[in-house]
């Protein structure tokens, strides 16, 4: 009983510099629980393709096993895909991204996804520094099997279940900062004002970008009880930074008060102007990054925005220094050495 | 701005743009919906107490709904209302039960009526089953007025007319008909409770200045008034060459009747240029399509009469030009006169309004335009117990307006022989119905179908041109009449929003196809307009404005271009969004008046 779109859009809709729309970025319809936050995702992923005027065509999209996992199929239906065994996102992303380093990558994962059955994938990828887009579409709970507490459940959180956590809670921020990743973040469904830029930022960034989104399941998991519902989310959020993405070649027109900005500038030339609460804080900074988010665990409030930056970490092509064209574009002149250096090489073994 | 009045009658109706736009707000979308159905005789039903004609409007109606339907601004095209108003009135049974039950017993006050033309059939229709006696006055042998007289055949069928009005004088008007009303003070002296006065604008305008009128008298014709001789066979042929002067839907008749009658050669001359003539476009598109030219830009200036014949007209080529304050001029371009020959010219240049009959002294105030000063909303006359309505009442306007008059005038004089406040009137009959089933099952058809507009078939051309008779359009079959009601957006299924229970999520936002849905930060109306997804730049259509949410923004939704899919109240997890049918049903006489305040 899924219902289909009509296929009429607003006859007004902004275009792209490629002349696309958003319906262009767009893929089938959800068949995730109505109100669900991973559909919210999708949409700020959506949003912000369109907005960095990304070719369909370039885009490969990952996903394991999961409600999150599904998300591939509601965006980008003109791009490449790969649904995964569970918890194996990284395995296929890191395979896909060896032989084609030229597409944007997009994993999409969940926490159980992420931080339960394949905690030992994500942690490799975090550091080998992937250039992926790492999202995972954290809810607290096991969704797709009626709502069973998550990895990544606060302790004394209760769901529809009833029953408090008895376990302390993985932070996947923290795991990815201390792991390797080079772009950490942590955005909200129901905020998109903040998600779209992260989701930019880290589409800009090259390297391992990991963006926690928390988006309620709101079937099992939006109880007034649940540290991961919409209402107690929006009382416990505390935004750490608002930025602006500045695209390559787009002029900088605004003005900063001085201290309490931070610029970012990407590897591909884009730029992230950070607009601090507090002027002391480095978003480059591991340390202070952890720490921040420790403090603001301890006083109950839930640190979102940019978290970790640090354009230093190489990517995994350019610490294994692979070729700077894809794997799949070298023909046979390219690979094959021919006969006279095939020799020189069995000489210099003799 | 301030959260919308959901209460407020006309909100929601503002958003069933048709029914809207519809001088008597006939509800179209659920006759479309009764369509699809194949419910042809509820339909039916549905338009006769709204518009009182759904067979003539349904083929020559002005069709006010069709540009207002929101699927033209959707698509290319509106959903072609009209023609399925025919449909209904094509496939109904003769049953005639919809018909209300006219009291034995009177209620003892009598109201006659001047002119029997659809404002005041309407009258009678309304006033009948309330117990009122009526007394018709015509000229004419048959009741209808203007759409018996100067509607041509090929346009609407007589049978089809007759069997309309006849219904409405068998629920039991006291007919005088071939009774010229040459005295209103006559009629007034009949003691009548109140007198309704539908004459219509009679006149059709002359060109009497211009050089060669009176010489030429015997070949020019005054438009309409050559259309009702044709009607009682006083001419019965046209000659070769015919050109017809004027831009309106009479010009567009003419020139089709002088093509039946035998005419070669016929042009429309019109003064203004193309884009600004009055005639409807469709009516425009059927003459081209008969092979007529229409030549505008050209301005009449003299008659050529050769030995006491017409031979032909001179016209001086003009442009539209407007003046530092808006107003329009058309300048002679410097070029000499042109010259058409024809055998035959009709003047259909304009219609105005004469009361010849109402003498002076009886307290009809008149305006300088020649119609009578009238309140606008009640119809009532400068005395007390006289009402105009249709074109009579404030110049020309269409079929249309004229049954709406009729039902406004009908509660006037019903309120005004009990004695009451006129302005205190009947509220429209509303209602708010939930349209949910279950899990994305509606009552409605929630699917949005992508078919374009069907075109209507019509007869062979040679065999229409041959005969005055042969209706040209052949209407809607039923399978194609289904297929276009599908079209229907079910605009009066409306999005009622629940501000109390939203959690916020953007489901509905992000699921939304024409972006019509935002959650933002309150501010003035030309602000929010601009900071929506996509501005909402018809000033024309409302925004929805919720109360402020727990986040503190609100939810706009601009009603513009939504397709009424339902989608939002599917992908909504709190049911903060529901589709609900709203009826809205115009006030008819006789319905209580509410009596608080």
């Amino acid at each position: 009983m899924t219902s289909t779109k009509p296929a009429f859009r607003h006859p007004k809709l902004a275009q792209n510099s490629l002349g696309l729309t958003r319906k262009d970025y767009e893929g089938a319809v959800s068949t995730l629980c109505a109100g669900c936050g991973h559909d919210s995702t999708t949409n700020a992923i959506i949003q912000a393709c369109f907005e960095l005027n990304i070719e369909p065509h370039r885009v490969a999209k990952m996903s394991g096993i999961g409600c999150s996992s599904k998300t591939p199929a509601y965006f980008l239906d003109r791009s490449h895909g790969f649904n995964a065994v569970h918890g194996r996102m990284p395995s296929i992303a890191t395979g896909a991204n060896m032989a084609n380093r030229d597409l944007l990558y997009i994993g999409i994962s969940g926490d159980g996804d992420t931080a339960s059955i394949g905690m030992g994938q994500f942690a490799h990828a975090l550091r080998r520094n992937l250039n992926l887009n790492y999202i995972c579409m954290n809810n607290g709970c096991y969704g797709l099997t009626k709502g069973q507490d998550s990895a990544t459940a606060d302790m004394g959180s209760t769901g529809k279940r009833g029953i408090p956590n008895p376990y302390a809670s993985i932070d996947l921020c923290e795991l990815a900062i201390e792991l390797g990743a080079s772009y950490v973040a942590r955005g909200f469904s129901g905020d998109k004002k903040q998600l779209v830029p992260l989701i930019k930022g880290a589409f800009a960034h090259s390297g391992l970008a990991f963006i926690d989104v928390i988006s309620p399941c709101v079937t099992f998991n939006n109880t007034s009880t649940s540290t991961k519902s919409y209402e107690y989310v929006r009382e416990h959020i505390e935004a750490t930074n608002t930025f602006d993405f500045i695209p390559l070649q787009r002029e900088i027109l605004t003005d900063y008060a001085e201290g309490t900005t931070q610029e970012v500038i990407m590897h591909d030339g884009s730029i992230i102007h950070l607009h601090k609460v507090d002027s002391k804080e480095d978003v480059t900074n591991r340390l202070n990054s952890v720490n921040k988010l420790e403090e603001e665990k301890a006083k109950g409030r839930l640190l979102t925005g940019l978290l970790y930056v640090n354009q230093q970490i190489r990517e995994t092509h350019d610490i294994l220094n692979t070729s700077l064209r894809p794997l799949n574009s070298l023909t046979e002149n390219d690979l094959c050495p021919g006969n006279t250096e095939l020799q020189k090489i069995n000489d210099s073994l003799r | 701005m301030k959260p919308t009045n959901i209460d407020n009658p006309e909100y929601f109706h503002k958003v069933i743009d048709c029914q809207y736009a519809c001088p008597s707000h006939t509800p179209v979308p659920e006759y479309l919906r009764l369509i699809t159905q194949g419910k042809y005789d509820e339909a039916y039903k549905v338009n006769w107490i709204s518009n009182v004609f759904p067979g003539v409007l349904g083929r020559i109606c002005d069709r006010p709904c069709e540009p207002a339907c929101r699927r033209g601004r959707v698509e290319e095209n509106p959903v072609a209302i009209c023609r399925l108003k025919r449909v209904t009135y094509d496939y109904k049974s003769s049953d005639t039960s919809f018909v209300p039950a006219i009291p034995k017993k009177k209620n003892g006050k009598k109201i006659a009526l001047v002119g029997g033309g659809p404002a005041s059939l309407t009258v009678a229709r309304d006033l009948l089953p309330l117990g009122y006696e009526i007394d018709l006055y015509d000229d004419q042998s048959k009741a209808g007025g203007f759409i018996r007289t100067q509607v041509p055949s090929f346009r609407l069928p007589e049978k089809v007319l007759n069997e309309e009005v006849d219904r409405i004088i068998e629920m039991g008007i006291n007919t005088h008909f071939n009774h010229y009303v040459d005295s209103l003070k006559k009629i007034i002296d009949k003691n009548y409770d109140a007198i309704f006065i539908g004459t219509g604008a009679p006149r059709g305008r002359d060109l009497p200045d211009l050089p060669g009128r009176e010489a030429g008298d015997s070949s020019i014709f005054i438009g309409i008034q050559w259309l009702a001789a044709i009607l009682y066979r006083h001419i019965t042929n046209a000659p070769d060459r015919v050109l017809v002067l004027g831009g309106g839907n009479t010009a567009m008749d003419c020139c089709r009747m002088a093509k039946r009658l035998g005419a070669q050669d016929v042009k429309v001359m019109v003064r203004s240029p193309r884009e600004q003539m009055k005639a409807s476009p469709w009516e425009i598109e059927d003459a081209i399509d008969e092979g007529i030219p229409i030549i505008d830009n050209h301005s009449p200036v003299e008659f050529v009469v050769k030995a006491g014949k017409l031979v032909g007209m001179h016209f001086q080529k003009v442009q539209v030009r407007y003046t530092n304050d808006g107003k329009k001029e058309l300048v002679p371009l410097d070029a000499p006169p042109v010259f058409y020959p024809c055998d035959l010219v009709l003047l259909a240049v304009g219609q105005m309004n004469a009361f010849p009959y109402i003498e002076e002294d009886i307290g009809i105030e008149m305006n300088e335009r020649g119609t009578p000063k009238l309140d606008k909303i009640t119809h009532q006359s400068t005395v007390p117990h006289i009402f105009f309505g249709g074109d009579a009442a404030f110049g020309p306007r269409n079929v249309i307006t004229a049954v709406a008059h009729g039902h406004e005038a009908a509660i006037s004089i019903d309120i005004f022989c009990r004695g009451k406040d006129l302005h205190r009137r009947p509220a429209p009959k509303t209602s708010l119905l939930n349209q949910t089933m279950g899990m994305q099952e509606w009552l409605y058809d929630a699917k949005v179908t992508e078919d374009r507009r069907y075109a209507v078939p019509t007869v062979d051309r040679v065999k229409s041109l041959k005969n005055r008779l042969v209706e040209v359009e052949l209407g809607f079959s039923k399978k194609t009449g289904h297929q276009e009601s599908f079209r229907c957006l079910n605009c009066d299924v409306q999005t009622v929003f629940d501000h109390s229970t939203c959690i916020e999520c953007d489901a509905c936002v992000d699921i939304c196809p024409e972006s019509c849905i935002n959650f933002i930060e309150n501010a003035s109306e030309e602000e929010l307009r601009q900071n929506l997804t996509v501005a909402a730049d018809n000033p024309a259509q409302a925004l929805y404005v919720s109360d402020i949410l727990p986040t503190g923004r609100v939810m706009v939704k601009d009603e513009n271009v939504c397709l009424h899919c339902g989608l939002c109240a599917e992908r909504c997890p709190t049911a903060s969004w529901e589709m609900k049918k709203y009826t809205y049903n115009s006030a008819e006489a006789g319905d209580k008046i509410d009596e608080q305040d």
